[in-house]
This record gives structure tokens, sequence and C-alpha cells, in this order.
């Protein structure tokens, strides 16, 4: 062979080598600095704005400087717990049927699959529905029907709940050991009692954790309120009108033309990304001490 | 008091694995009677057919009967009401890792709606006791959790558990076989004292233990029972050849 | 001459001689009265098969809501849609109408009740694969270097800024696009685009607003970032080293170890991460709808306004009067339905390939 041409090759394959590296190290830079980036200016440009007026006012008319967005935090809370009464407990169980009772059955990788591909529908369609269902219609002895209510948007972000929580129950009851199930039943302890006492409870941090991961997630959603909870300028807790929230809030007040609502757009987007950033790194701290404290 | 264990033509499947075949035997009540054999010879699945766990895998079938005393396990009562009556200590020590010891023991009774607080101390004082572990851990019963004891200290914790429902038959599937030597005297000398007070079978690879602890013992190979007859004279002089194969080593 | 081989025996286990039942052993606390009591409990209890068969069909129950969900869905999506159904049919995807005044293309007149879903659908496509052009190859960079090629100890803080990055709402995306990338655009890259690679058509200045395919592109680009990388990062991983090794016993620089033994064996997975990214793109409604200007028009010029399928049910959902207009949006909301359903399926089918239906964590 041509020495000539082997050295020419291993130089050539030596400076491709070269490249791929460099290249993926400005990848890598081109990707985190904007993002690094895109915190710092939020934590600025929020924690400028912030202040105590801001989670104990409802927003001003227009003209007028100050206000808050208590009414949108409040709002967001209300819509929220009812989203997580609905998700939590269907979701759970849904992760208990595919971990404990269908573990294997055609009937649950079905489930498990479509659970995936819900995952993915955007949120916005999710909305639609909520709303040809609930808003849209009249049913007169169904209270909640027929108009723009923060009813109809806890239940979209309830239902878009579901299946995250119910794919990482299940991942997390799928980590309890054998062993323990078997002790339970080795006892005499009826099937029901040692699935909710003993198998879920041993995977509970991490099942919390999951249902932790879907509020964050679903906190921030603002399509499906778009057209079921509406929005609302004033202070409210009654779930059967409009009600503000406080995704909702930034997205109409980013698209003002009003600086005062500009400002008010960023401390809300920075108290958004705060609640965010605690879930996150929460799940992360839980999870890497591992989901079973003590188990063998 | 223990009851004794009556096995008539006892057959088991996993899927289409015939694991157990035409088994026949008698196991004396307060006695402690051994299975010894080699792995994969069924004397694990077969007293996980004494107490109806074998049935917990999906591909799992049995045939036969079985009757501890004189009820009729497969006919006369369901799972979850037998194993309340015999009772199982598993190869690798299992607490409930979310439980304290106290917990721990009493959950058997917890779990099945037992409520009487005072009651449950003294049960639980009591397990402990009869598994060697009172002194150890009577300080720390609700302190410390069940997995943070030593190998040898849990599988005694896990003996307590499965004493303080009272059983009649108490199952033991190599009880010792992950605990140093130690531990494994001190479990069975508890074997020595509870064999007066429950019915016990246990599954050993260890054929010097079956000696030590058993009365009767049973040599299981291939899925049969070869040989069940009192344990001096299984090990002194067997009647098949494949227990004395066995036993002197040739195999296994 | 024959050889006498001795009949061997192995030293046999010493047995010790029966010992003595010892009855006269006391058992801590014996008290027959205790013993039945527990006994006694334990054998009123019954057997619960009531509690667990009513237990196990609300698990099931549970489960199978997750149907009744996509069920629902569907069948409102299309109940609802069947009004602009009936009139366009399937024209109603690509059909074009002419404004009276002008004679130029219109295709989204609410007044007047035309309606075609042509500039949406042809808005979603374009910035999604605008998105994928940009993100595919940053995305696979990063996952090489955080996999093959970074120092241990950046590895936990860069993968927990990914994780990160992938959990921030589209709206903050949005408001941070609306208010720095926008007039990044518009003052400085665009002009630059512009004036470089106008002659492909692709851009030019009639739109001098900094809104449009190119900033929504990007903003897309910036959130599906994560999920295609993460989710390459994760195949990458499940590569075994085997592989590894024996490329690199082979005599290959890391780059040809990288590409003939990790991203020949994971590029299903990767295929599959990009689809899955795809569909986000595809599904994405707040941050698009903040900058891509919401002008139902289509031109070749991706510096100019258009709108999105979710942009314009986002804009015009609440506001609609007519039954027809509703209808029309909640037939772009079923289309978009079965395009995101179709994609996500096809990428989860991918992933389960690979990974054989296991989910794996990526630290």
């Amino acid at each position: 062979m041509n020495e000539e041409k082997f050295k020419f090759r291993s130089r050539m394959r030596a400076l491709t080598d070269s490249s791929v590296t460099a290249l993926s190290i400005l990848a890598t830079v081109l990707v985190v600095a904007p993002l690094v980036a895109i915190f710092v200016y939020l934590v600025y440009k929020g924690a400028s704005s912030l202040n105590l007026d801001f989670f104990t006012q409802i927003p001003k008319p227009v003209g007028e400087a100050g206000g808050g967005m208590a009414n949108a935090i409040w709002g967001s809370a209300l819509l929220l717990a009812l989203a997580s009464i609905i998700g939590v407990p269907v979701g759970i169980g849904g992760g208990i049927f595919l971990a404990e009772y269908g573990r294997g059955t055609k009937l649950a990788n079905a489930v498990r699959f479509t659970a995936d591909v819900l995952n993915g529908v955007p949120s916005i369609v999710m909305g639609v529905a909520v709303y040809a269902l609930i808003v849209k219609p009249h049913i007169p002895f169904l209270p909640f029907t027929g108009h723009f209510s923060g009813f109809s948007g806890g239940v979209a972000l309830g239902i878009m709940m579901i299946p995250t929580v119910c794919r990482t129950t299940e991942e997390m009851l799928l980590m309890v050991p054998h062993a323990v199930r078997e002790a339970a039943l080795g006892l005499g302890v009826p099937n029901w009692r040692s699935v909710l006492s003993i198998t879920v409870k041993t995977a509970s941090p991490g099942i919390i954790t999951g249902c932790m991961l879907a509020f964050a997630r679903v906190a921030g959603e603002t399509a499906p309120l778009i057209f079921t909870a509406l929005g609302n300028s004033f202070w409210s807790s009654n779930l059967n009108q409009p009600i503000a929230a406080l995704p909702l809030q930034i997205y109409v007040y980013a698209l003002s033309p009003y600086d005062d609502w500009h400002r008010l757009a960023w401390a809300g987007a920075l108290v958004l990304i705060v609640l965010i950033v605690l879930a996150v790194s929460l799940v992360r701290y839980v999870t890497s001490r591992g989901v079973l404290k003590g188990a063998s | 008091m223990g009851v004794g264990i009556e096995v008539t033509n006892l057959n088991a499947w996993y899927g289409t694995n015939h694991t157990l075949q035409d088994i026949n035997l008698n196991i004396p009540a307060n006695h402690a009677t051994a299975l010894i054999g080699p792995s994969g010879c069924g004397k694990s699945t077969f007293v996980r057919c004494l107490n109806r766990m074998h049935e917990t895998n999906p591909i799992a079938r049995v045939t036969g009967t079985v009757r501890i005393g004189d009820l009729d396990i497969y006919v006369d009562a369901k799972p979850v009401e037998i194993r309340r009556r015999v009772g199982m200590v598993f190869q690798r020590p299992n607490p409930f890792p979310t439980m304290s010891i106290y917990d721990n023991v009493a959950s058997g009774l917890k779990l099945n709606g037992y409520s009487n607080r005072r009651g449950l101390d003294e049960i639980v004082e009591k397990s402990l006791k009869n598994s060697a572990l009172w002194d150890e851990v009577k300080d720390d019963l609700r302190k410390k959790s069940g997995a943070s004891l030593s190998g040898g200290q849990q599988q005694r914790l896990c003996i307590a558990r499965a004493l303080a429902v009272d059983p009649e038959v108490l199952l033991m599937d190599e009880p010792a076989s992950a605990l140093d030597p130690v531990s494994t005297s001190k479990i069975e000398d508890l074997i020595f004292q509870l064999k007066s007070q429950y019915t016990i079978v246990i599954v050993t690879h260890n054929m010097q233990q079956a000696a030590r602890v058993a009365e009767k013992t049973g040599f299981f190979l291939n899925g049969r029972m070869v040989e069940f007859d009192s344990t001096h004279k299984i090990f002194t002089n067997p009647s098949d050849k494949r227990t004395e194969d066995y036993i002197t080593g040739r195999f296994g | 001459m024959t050889v006498h081989v001795p009949d061997i025996r192995i030293s046999r286990p010493q047995v010790q001689p029966e010992r003595p039942i010892p009855d006269a052993q006391k058992l801590a606390g014996e008290s027959t009265s205790d013993v039945s009591a527990v006994r006694k409990f334990l054998l009123s209890r019954g057997n619960s098969s009531i509690a667990d068969a009513v237990f196990h069909w609300l698990m099931v129950l549970c489960g199978l809501s997750i149907f009744a969900i996509v069920a629902l869905i569907a069948f409102e999506l299309v109940l609802r849609s069947q009004l602009s159904w009936q009139k366009f049919g399937l024209s109603f995807f690509y059909q074009a109408f002419t404004d009276r005044e002008t004679h130029l293309p219109m295709f989204w007149d609410p007044v007047n009740e035309h309606f075609s879903a042509l500039p949406f659908v042809y808005g979603t496509l374009v910035s999604s694969f605008l998105a994928l052009l940009i993100s595919v190859p940053l995305a696979i960079g990063l996952a090489i270097f955080l996999t093959e090629m970074c120092p241990l100890a950046l590895r936990g803080p860069l993968a927990f800024l990914t994780e990160l990055l992938a959990a921030i709402p589209s709206v903050i995306y949005g408001l941070w696009a609306v208010f720095v990338l926008v007039p990044l655009l518009r003052a400085h890259i665009n002009p630059f685009l512009i004036h470089g690679f106008g002659w492909t058509g692709l851009f030019n200045d009639e739109n001098p607003t900094g809104l449009g395919f190119l900033a929504a592109g990007v903003i897309l680009a910036i959130m599906i970032l994560p999920i295609i990388s993460s989710l390459t990062r994760e195949v990458m991983t499940a590569v075994p080293h085997s592989q590894r090794e024996a490329v690199l016993a082979l005599g290959a620089t890391r780059w040809e170890m990288i590409r003939m033994g990790v991203l020949r064996n994971a590029r299903i997975g990767i295929v599959g991460g990009i689809i899955l990214g795809l569909g986000r793109a595809l599904g994405e409604t707040m941050a698009v709808a903040m900058v891509i200007g919401n002008t139902p028009e289509i031109h070749r010029s991706l510096l100019s306004n258009g709108s999105t399928m979710s942009a314009v049910i986002a804009n015009e959902y609440a506001e609609a009067v007519s039954d027809m207009h509703f209808s029309a949006l909640t037939e772009i909301g079923l289309a978009l339905f079965i395009i995101t359903i179709i994609v996500n399926a096809l990428a989860q089918l991918l992933i389960w390939m690979v990974t054989r239906g296991t989910p794996s964590q990526v630290h």
C-alpha cells in the first residue's frame, strides 16, 4: 500500500476527529449560552419588576401604574387544585392497574401506549375538546355548563395530568422489589391491602415526585385555558365563572402595548419559573437519593 | 400447637414445565421436617404449594390434594385465609422497608384489621422474644426501620413477623442461605425451640443443617420425592441409591 | 492388567443422634389464651374477595380512562367540525379563494365564511421543519458531547440544565421571544440574511417587524432541542460498551468510534427522538402564536408573517361567533389531533424498538 496515501488518510481521519470534537463543543456552547442567557435575562427583568404589590394586588385599570397579579396567582392555585383532584387519583389508579393488575397483558400494553401518545397531544386540542364538551353546550341540570368557567379550565388541566401521572406511577411501582410484595402476600394480607399499604406506600416518594412533575407541567399551560377559564381582571374564587390564571395573564400582558403590563408579565414569568425550577430540582433530589429509602 | 400436613398426588406446573410430579408425603405435627435436594429439584416449588404462593405466578398450575390439619387447602378455603395459618420465611430477608421494627412485626395483624394497641404491644414483644431478637432491638422498636438491621437480624425479624400471626405451620425456604455462620446457628437454635409449638418445614441446601435441626427429612430429585424418612435413617442408611449418592456428594 | 477403581466414599456429614424434643422449654409469654385470641381474630376476618374484586375493577376503570379521554376528544372534535366538513370536504385543506378587490388569493375570511386551512398547514409545516433544521444538528452535537466527550463533573449540571429547559412553559419562551429574539432578528439578523441570501427568494424585506416564520422556527428550535437531545443521549447510553470497544480495538479515532460504534446502533432511536421533537413542534401553540405574526397568508419569504394551525385556534376560538367559523376552527383542531397522534405513535414505536419498552433514566 502506498505509504503516502496511508499518511494522508491518517491525517484526514485525525483532522475529521478534531473537527467533530470542535463542532460538538461548538454545538454545546451554541445551545447552552443562549439558554443561560434566557434564564439570566428572565431573572433580571423579573426581579426588577417584582415587589410586594405583585402578590397582593389585582391589576389596575388600563393606563394606571402599579397593580399586581394576586388574582392570577390565586386563580391558578384554584385551577391546579381542581386539576389535581381529577388527575392524581385517576392517574395513580391507572398506574396501579398497569403495574399490579395488568402487567404483561395486551390491555395494559395498549393503555401504556395510548397514555404515551396522549402525552404528545397539543394542549390546545384538549382545550377545544373541553370547550366543546362543557363550555359550549348548555345542559340544564349541570350548573357548570354553557359558559366559560374555571371549572372547565380545571377539567382540561386535570385530564392533561392523567397520562403523565399514570406512567410515572407505573415506573415507580415497577421498582418495588418483588420480595416485598411476596412478604405481604405470605402474611395473608388481602391483595388490595397489600397493593395500597405496602407496594404503593413503598413507592410513594417516587409517586409523589411524579405528581409534582405533572403539576409543574400543567401549572405553566396556557393554551387550554384561553377558551375555558378565559381569564379575569378581578378577584374571584368562583369556579363557575371565568377565572384568572398566571400563565394566561402573562400571555395577555406580553401582547399588550403597555409597558407597565410588560413589567408585570416579566414578574409573573419569574414566579412561574421559580415554581418550576423548585419542582424539577426537588424531583431530581428525591430520585437521586433512591426512590426506595432503605429497600435492599 | 401445630398440625400435620398430608400431601396426596401433588403435581405442579410452571407453564408447560412439569415441576413437581406425584408427590405424596405426611409431614408430622410439631416436628421440624427438612427437604433437601440439588438446585432446581422442586423443593421450593413444593413448599410454595403448601401456602398457595405458587399460584401467584400467572402461568402456575397445581393438581392434587394438600390437607393441613383437617383443611383441604385448595378446596375448603381461599389463599388469603390459608396464608394466615401457614407462615413463610423467605430465602432473602424481606422486611418492609418503610416500616419500623415494631410495625414490621405487627404488620400481619395491623394489615388484617387488628387495632387493639395493648394487645399488639404484647404480641410484638412475644414474637420478638420467640425469635431471639428482643434483647437487641427492644429500645429501638419504633425508631429504627426494619431495613436498617443486619442480615441475620432482618431474617429473625421476618421470623418474628411470621410468628406474630400465630400460624400453625411455619415454612422456611432456605432461611439461612444468605446469612453468615453465626446468624445461621442462631436461626437453627430458634427452629429447635419453635418446633414444639409449630410444625416447621425447612428447605435447605445444607445437609448438615438438616441433620442438626430436623427429625424427618425428604429428598427431592427432578421434581419427584425420592425418599422421606427419619433424618437419622436418611443420613446413615438411606434406602435409595440416589439418596446415598446425593448425601455423599457424588452430585449436587 | 485391569485397574481396580476403588469405590470412593466421600466422608458423610456428621449426624447428631436424635435430640429429645425439649418440652420443658418455656417460651416467652406462653399463654394459650393469647395465642388463640389472635388465631380467632384472624379466622374471623374472612377472605375479602369482595374488597379485592372492587379494588381490582376500580383500578381497571382508571386504566380505561385513558381510552375514554382519547375517545372523548376524538368524538367532540369530529362532532363539532361536521358543519365545515360537510360544506368544504377535503378541499378545506388546500382550496384558495380570490379576494374580490385585490384579485389575490385569499384563504381565511370569517366574515364571508370562506375558510381554507392551507395557510395554517403551510405555516405549521414551515415553522416545524425550520425548527428541526436548526435544532437537530445542535441537539445531536450536544448529545455527543455530553455522552462521549464531557468531563464527568460537567455532565450533571449540563444535564440538569437541559432538563430545566424542557420544563419551561411555552408562554415564557414566547415572552422572551417577543422582547429579545424578535428585536434581535429585526435589528441584526434579518438585514444580514436579506443582504447575503436574498437571492434565494427566502428572505425579502417586505416585513420589517422581525416577526414571522423565522422567528417562530428559531423559538421552536430552542423548545424542541432538549427533547431531541435527551432522547439521543438515552439511546446512545443504551449502546453497550462492547460495541465501542470493538470499534476502538480496530484502530478507530474517537469520531469514527462514535459514528460506527454508537450512532449506527442508536440511529433508530435518534430518528424516533427527532420525530418526537417534530410532534412537539407541530402542536406548539403559545410561543409560536406570539411571534409568527398571525396573518393567514402564504409567502415564500421566511421573514414574512404567517400563522399555524394551533396559533389560529388560540387567537380566534374565544371570539368566534358564527357556527361555521367554530366548525372550521374545530376541523383544524381535528387535523392537528390526528397528525400529532400519528407522529407521536410513530416516534413511540421507534423508541420502543430501541429500548424495548423499558423506561430508562438519563442522569
